[in-house]
Parts: C-alpha cells; sequence; structure tokens
C-alpha cells in the first residue's frame, strides 16, 4: 500500500462536511437522518485510516461499536418518524417545535 | 450499718418508678400510703445509719464514702455515682426524711379527692429522691443531679393545678429562675475541674492550697449563685412567693424545709474553700443579711396567709447565709433544722387553715379560729413563739446563735439581723393575730364579692363559708403535732452546751479549722440573749396590741411592700418588656423581612433565570444542530491553535 493516508482523510472530511450541511439546510427529517448516517460512516472512514495508520487495531474495533449504534440510532428516530408521518401529512423539521422552551 | 446507705436515695425511688407505672391502679389513698411509706423506710435507714457513723470515733473515721457506680469516665475525668457519709449530710438527711414523712402523711389527707391524687405523690417521691442525691453526693457533678432533680421536680408540684394560669406561670418562674442561678453552678464545676482536676468534694479540698485566691473566689462566688437561685435571696426571690401556688403541703416540704435549704448546704458543704476567700464571705454575709431585713420588711404587708410565710421563709435563709458569711456552719445548719420544724409546722398549719375554710388564704377574711380550730391553733402557736424567737423556744436558740456569731465579727450585720428579729416577731404575730384572733370575719356575708384567694379549683365554688371552720382530719394533725414537739423542743436538743449532744460536737469536725468561733466574755452572750429576747418579745407585743383589734391598718401596709419593692415590675421592665419587644421584631422584621425575603429571594432568582434561559429553548432542531457544529468549529480551532503554538 503506497498510498498514504491523506486521500482517505481528505475522503473522510468532505464527506463528513457534506453530511453536516446537509444536516444545516435541509428541513425534511428523513434527508437530515441520512445525513447524520453520511457524517458517521465519515467518522468511520478516519477511524480506519488512523487505524492502519498507527498499525492500531483499536481504531477498527471502535468502527463495529459506531455501526451498532448507528443501527439502534436509526430504528429509534425511524421509529419517532413513522409516528410523526401518521399524526400529521409532511415530515418539515421546523414544523415540529411543539417542545419550544 | 453504714452499707445501707444507697438505700435512702433509693427507697424513694423505688417509690416514685412503682407509683409512676400503678399509681392510678392503686389509687387513693393506697397511692400515698405507698408513698409515705417509702420515705418512712427512708428515715429508718437515715437512722440507722447515723447510729452506725456514731458508733466510730469521731473525726475522718466518720468520712465514708459508698461507691455505686461510675458515672463518667473520659480520659482524666472520673465521675463516680458515689455517696459521701459524713455528720453534715446524715444531718441533712436525717431532717429530710424525718420531715418529708411527716408531709407526706399530712398530703394523704390535704390532697383527698383530687382528681391527680397519685400523681401528687409520683413528683413527691422523685423529690425526695433528688433532694437525698443532692445531700449525699460526694462529687459536685452528683450534687448538680439533685440539684436538678429538685428544680424539675419543684416546677412540676408548683404548676400542679396547672389549669390555673396563675400556678402554671408560678411554676415557669421557679423554674426560669433556678436554671438563671444554675449557670453559675455549671460554671463553678467547670472550673473547679480545669483547675483542681476532680470534682470529687474531698478531692477538691485537699488541693485549696495551691489555687490562686482570685480561682477560689470566683469558684465560691458562682456557687454562691447557684445558692442564691435555690435558696431564693436577693435579687432571685421572688419565685419563692409566686410559689405559694402549688398545693400547701409543697409549699411546706419545698419551699419552707427542704428544697431551699439546699443552698445553704452547698455553701456549707464547701467550707474549705469559702475559708480560703474572706471576699466571698463578706459579699454572702452582706447579702444574706440584706435578704432577711427586705424579706421581713415585705413580710409586713402581705394579706395571703402562705405568702407571709414565704417571705418569712426568705428572711431566715437570709438569716442562714449570715452564719455562712460568719463562718458559723454550726449555727447556719442548727438554725437550718430549726427552721424545718418550725416552717413545716406553721405551713402545715397554715394548710389546716385553709383546709379548714374551704380554700379561703385571705388574712383578712379569717380572724378568731382559735374557737374552731383548737388543735391546729395550739400547735401554731408553738411554731409562732419558735420562730419570732421567744425562750426556750428553738427559734430563739437558732436565731441566738447566729446574732452571737455576728455580733462578734460584723457588727452592722449583727444590727440588722437583731432589726430583722424584731420584724420577724411582727409579721408572725401580725398573721396570727389576724387568723386565730379578732372577730369572726369568714362569716361571709359578702361573699363572692371580695376577690377571695381561692386555693384549688375542688373547692372553687366554696368562695363564702356558710359552715363553722372544722377541724382537720388525725392523718393532717398528728404530724402538726409531731412538729410542735420538735419545734419547742429542738433548741432544748442541740443547746450549744449540752455535753455529747451538742452539734458543736457532731458536725464540728466536718469545719474543723473553718469555723468561726466567737471569742465573747459570758456575760456580752448573756446581755446579747436578753437583748434578742426583749426585741422579740417588743415585736410580739405590738402586733398584737395593732391587730387584735383591728384587721386593717392601711397605714402599716404600703403598696410598695404589698408589691414587694415593685420587683416583678422592675423585672417586667427590665428583661420582659425588652423581651417582648425583641420577640416582635423578630417576628415583623427578622422573619417577614429577612428570613422570608431571603427564602423568597432564591426563588425569585430561579424563576428569573429560567425564563431567561428559555429563549434559547426554541425547539428548532436545525437551530441546535447549528450551535453543535459552531461548537465543534470552535473546539477544532482552539485545538489547533494550541497545536501549533
Amino acid at each position: 500500500m503506497s498510498l498514504g493516508g491523506q486521500p482517505y482523510l481528505a475522503l473522510s472530511m468532505v464527506v463528513f462536511a457534506l453530511g453536516a450541511l446537509g444536516l444545516l439546510v435541509r428541513r425534511n427529517v428523513l434527508v437530515m437522518f441520512m445525513c447524520v448516517e453520511l457524517m458517521l460512516n465519515a467518522a468511520n472512514i478516519a477511524f480506519v485510516t488512523f487505524a492502519r495508520m498507527l498499525d492500531d487495531i483499536g481504531g477498527q474495533a471502535l468502527v463495529f461499536f459506531v455501526l451498532v449504534v448507528a443501527a439502534a440510532e436509526v430504528v429509534v428516530g425511524l421509529g419517532i418518524v413513522v409516528a410523526i408521518f401518521r399524526r400529521r401529512r409532511g415530515a418539515t423539521a421546523d414544523d415540529l417545535h411543539m417542545l419550544k422552551g | 450499718m453504714l452499707h445501707l446507705a444507697y438505700l435512702m436515695p433509693a427507697l424513694p425511688l423505688a417509690g416514685f418508678v412503682v407509683l409512676a407505672c400503678f399509681g392510678r391502679r392503686l389509687g387513693d389513698p393506697v397511692a400515698g400510703w405507698l408513698g409515705t411509706a417509702t420515705i418512712a423506710g427512708s428515715f429508718v435507714i437515715a437512722c440507722l445509719v447515723t447510729s452506725g457513723l456514731l458508733a466510730r470515733p469521731s473525726g475522718a473515721s466518720r468520712e465514708v464514702t459508698q461507691n455505686l457506680f461510675t458515672w463518667i469516665a473520659v480520659g482524666g475525668l472520673q465521675v463516680h455515682a458515689a455517696l459521701l457519709v459524713d455528720p453534715l449530710s446524715m444531718t441533712m438527711a436525717l431532717f429530710v426524711t424525718g420531715i418529708s414523712s411527716l408531709i407526706h402523711l399530712y398530703s394523704i389527707g390535704y390532697m383527698k379527692g383530687d382528681p391527680d391524687y397519685p400523681k401528687f405523690f409520683v413528683y413527691l417521691n422523685l423529690f425526695v429522691a433528688s433532694m437525698l442525691i443532692l445531700v449525699l453526693a460526694n462529687n459536685l457533678l452528683f450534687t448538680f443531679v439533685g440539684w436538678e432533680g429538685v428544680g424539675v421536680c419543684s416546677y412540676w408540684l408548683v404548676a400542679f393545678w396547672f389549669g390555673r394560669d396563675s400556678a402554671a406561670s408560678a411554676g415557669k418562674k421557679a423554674f426560669i429562675y433556678n436554671r438563671l442561678a444554675d449557670v453559675g453552678f455549671l460554671l463553678a464545676v467547670f472550673m473547679v475541674f480545669n483547675s483542681t482536676g476532680t470534682l470529687n468534694y474531698l478531692g477538691v479540698f485537699s488541693h485549696v492550697g495551691a489555687l490562686s485566691s482570685s480561682t477560689v473566689t470566683a469558684i465560691c462566688l458562682l456557687l454562691f449563685v447557684a445558692a442564691v437561685g435555690k435558696s431564693a435571696q436577693i435579687p432571685l426571690f421572688p419565685w419563692l412567693a409566686d410559689a405559694m401556688e402549688g398545693p400547701t403541703p409543697v409549699s411546706a416540704l419545698i419551699h419552707a424545709a427542704t428544697m431551699v435549704t439546699a443552698g445553704v448546704y452547698l455553701m456549707c458543704r464547701i467550707n474549705p474553700l469559702l475559708a480560703a476567700s474572706h471576699t466571698s464571705q463578706v459579699v454572702i454575709a452582706t447579702l444574706g443579711a440584706a435578704t432577711a431585713l427586705v424579706a421581713a420588711t415585705i413580710g409586713c404587708a402581705q394579706q395571703d396567709i402562705k405568702k407571709v410565710l414565704a417571705y418569712s421563709t426568705v428572711s431566715q435563709l437570709g438569716y442562714m447565709f449570715l452564719a455562712v458569711g460568719t463562718g458559723a456552719y454550726e449555727a447556719a445548719i442548727f438554725l437550718m433544722v430549726a427552721h424545718a420544724f418550725f416552717k413545716a409546722l406553721l405551713f402545715l398549719g397554715a394548710g389546716s387553715v385553709i383546709h379548714g375554710l374551704d380554700s379561703e388564704q385571705d388574712l383578712k377574711r379569717m380572724g378568731n379560729l382559735r374557737r374552731y380550730m383548737v388543735l391546729t391553733f395550739a400547735t401554731f402557736a408553738v411554731g409562732w413563739l419558735a420562730i419570732s424567737g421567744i425562750p426556750p423556744l428553738s427559734g430563739f436558740w437558732a436565731k441566738g446563735d447566729i446574732l452571737t456569731n455576728a455580733f462578734a465579727r460584723y457588727k452592722v450585720l449583727w444590727f440588722v439581723g437583731v432589726a430583722t428579729a424584731g420584724l420577724t416577731a411582727y409579721y408572725m404575730s401580725r398573721l396570727t393575730s389576724l387568723a386565730f384572733f379578732g372577730t369572726d370575719r369568714w362569716r361571709g356575708d359578702d361573699a363572692g364579692a371580695g376577690a377571695s384567694l381561692v386555693d384549688d379549683g375542688r373547692h372553687a365554688d366554696a368562695a363564702g363559708h356558710g359552715s363553722a371552720p372544722h377541724e382537720s382530719p388525725w392523718v393532717m394533725t398528728a404530724p402538726l403535732v409531731v412538729l410542735a414537739v420538735l419545734a419547742a423542743a429542738g433548741g432544748v436538743l442541740l443547746l450549744p452546751w449540752s455535753g455529747s449532744w451538742s452539734p458543736l460536737a457532731w458536725i464540728g469536725p466536718v469545719f474543723g479549722q473553718n469555723l468561726y468561733h466567737a471569742h465573747l466574755s459570758t456575760g456580752t452572750q448573756w446581755a446579747l440573749a436578753a437583748l434578742d429576747s426583749v426585741v422579740a418579745i417588743i415585736g410580739v407585743a405590738v402586733a398584737m396590741r395593732l391587730w387584735v383589734p383591728r384587721p386593717d391598718i392601711p397605714k402599716l401596709e404600703p403598696e410598695v411592700l404589698q408589691r414587694s419593692y415593685f420587683i416583678d415590675d422592675f423585672y417586667d421592665r427590665l428583661i420582659g418588656r425588652p423581651g417582648e419587644a425583641l420577640a416582635r421584631f423578630s417576628a415583623t422584621v427578622v422573619d417577614i423581612k429577612v428570613i422570608d425575603g431571603a427564602v423568597n429571594g432564591a426563588a425569585r432568582l430561579a424563576r428569573a433565570t429560567g425564563s431567561g434561559l428559555r429563549r434559547v429553548q426554541t425547539g428548532f432542531v436545525r437551530q441546535y444542530a447549528i450551535g453543535i457544529v459552531l461548537g465543534l468549529v470552535g473546539l477544532l480551532a482552539w485545538m489547533i491553535t494550541r497545536a501549533w503554538s
């Protein structure tokens, strides 16, 4: 593997930035969810890269935890989204501000 | 015999426990007889122990310590619950148990029909037990247990008919005055332990030589403060007059014969300390003489039969302190014993009068009772002449002994004492004239109009006396007869010059070197005795001439004396009113403004912060997200700058 870690890290950065930007600008809850997944996977890429660069298996192990947490989060999140869809027609994030202080 | 000593306080204590648990079931009169039996048993034990003590040679072998158990053991402080049996404590124990048995017997008749009959004997037994602990304890702290015990029992007994406002507040008054004085006792205990490392009387006395004179004086004066409260001296005497709100046997037991003598006993007990402090001796003698005179003048103008006797007690206690201050301890003990006889007799006689007149205590509504209550009058007359100092009754000898010593040491105080003796004869004769001589003023044609002083609630309806006064039952008159014999003969028994029976030979060794010896010629002594008798006779004659024909001489009963020199008003102004003002200030300003203000302020602050911060919580998820992102950016920026620098 002659290629260094930098391109992978750059990819991770771009994906993360795209995810964050998407989270901020989109209003559809489902799309926002996808953006969160993008950010998590960007982090995973970075983890794997660093694991290779530093020759430490810890980073790769951590990825599994992130995957599990992401899966659980998606289950709960999608459950909430489905419940919201049932009660009201759309799923626009800005309309859901009942918890306003 | 001596090993029985622990039974003296134990028997009344056992009586207290049994009566407290089963008193209601035993009821009237079994509870009373049981209470009386325990005290009488205690008296028998006291006699046995005394005979055991007399069998030993005079001197240090008559100081026997009986250790019961170790009470407190903390480092260097070892306090034992131990009894000190010596001639002084046994003299006290003998007359305390003896007089208490008679008064218990009397109470069986006096308290008959009271709804709280068993409770009365519960308190009475605990009182006697506490008094015996006080007297017999071998260290200051154990004495303090008894000291507090009699204090709290006196509170319960004075406020026994607590349904009446006056009785309830009199009880509180007695308690508060006593507590005030107890501060002195506690401070003295601390100081004694600090300077000698022990609280045991004999141990402390062996250290006296090593103490600085200012320390000794401070300890003596602090203990004297305690004695002033318990023995009702200036300025803490008003509680004793108010304590007459209790049932009459209580007045006789606590406030004449036993409890109030505790202060005098304490002073006699610490005689080696007093001997090392001339200042405190002068203070004690002066205050004693002043109290004797002031209380006697107040006694001249009181209308309530029991209040006259109360102030007379204060006055006689003043004499005892005069004797203590002079160093004539055996004279103080002598008067204490004689006073216990005749004052108990007078109080019980007064109780018999009150009982016979259906709870009338106002002297102005008595009169001519000698025709109706023959036995009461005969015995009361003995007490009256004894306290007046008419020879050869006990009061004459006791007072004469004190005055002779005072004459030799403090001439001014001797003069005050003689003046007081005249006043004593005067006010006691006034009381007797008003109650037993003159006309039958108790035939209440103006019944209910006058504010009659009602002794207790159960006869409250009997303000006007329809029927003639009646003699009391035998349980009440028998103690009177016994006490009358003692009051008459007490002086002869304790005559200073009757050989082996003299108090000097018996009690003297306890005081040893500290005893003051008046070196007066026989002629001077005779002259002083003659002067005392003449003063007493003049006092009696003047009073009889004035008060037998007329019950009302307003000139001789000025308001200032009736209201005891306005001392209650003075305390009210000095402490009562400012205290009330302080309480009101606390309630209206401190409580509402400061305390409530702080609590409400904290709540208001929390609410303001909350309503300020709720604006941040908009409910827009993307706003939160940008917050997180900005935070992340900030964090990263900070880390990067740190890494570079």
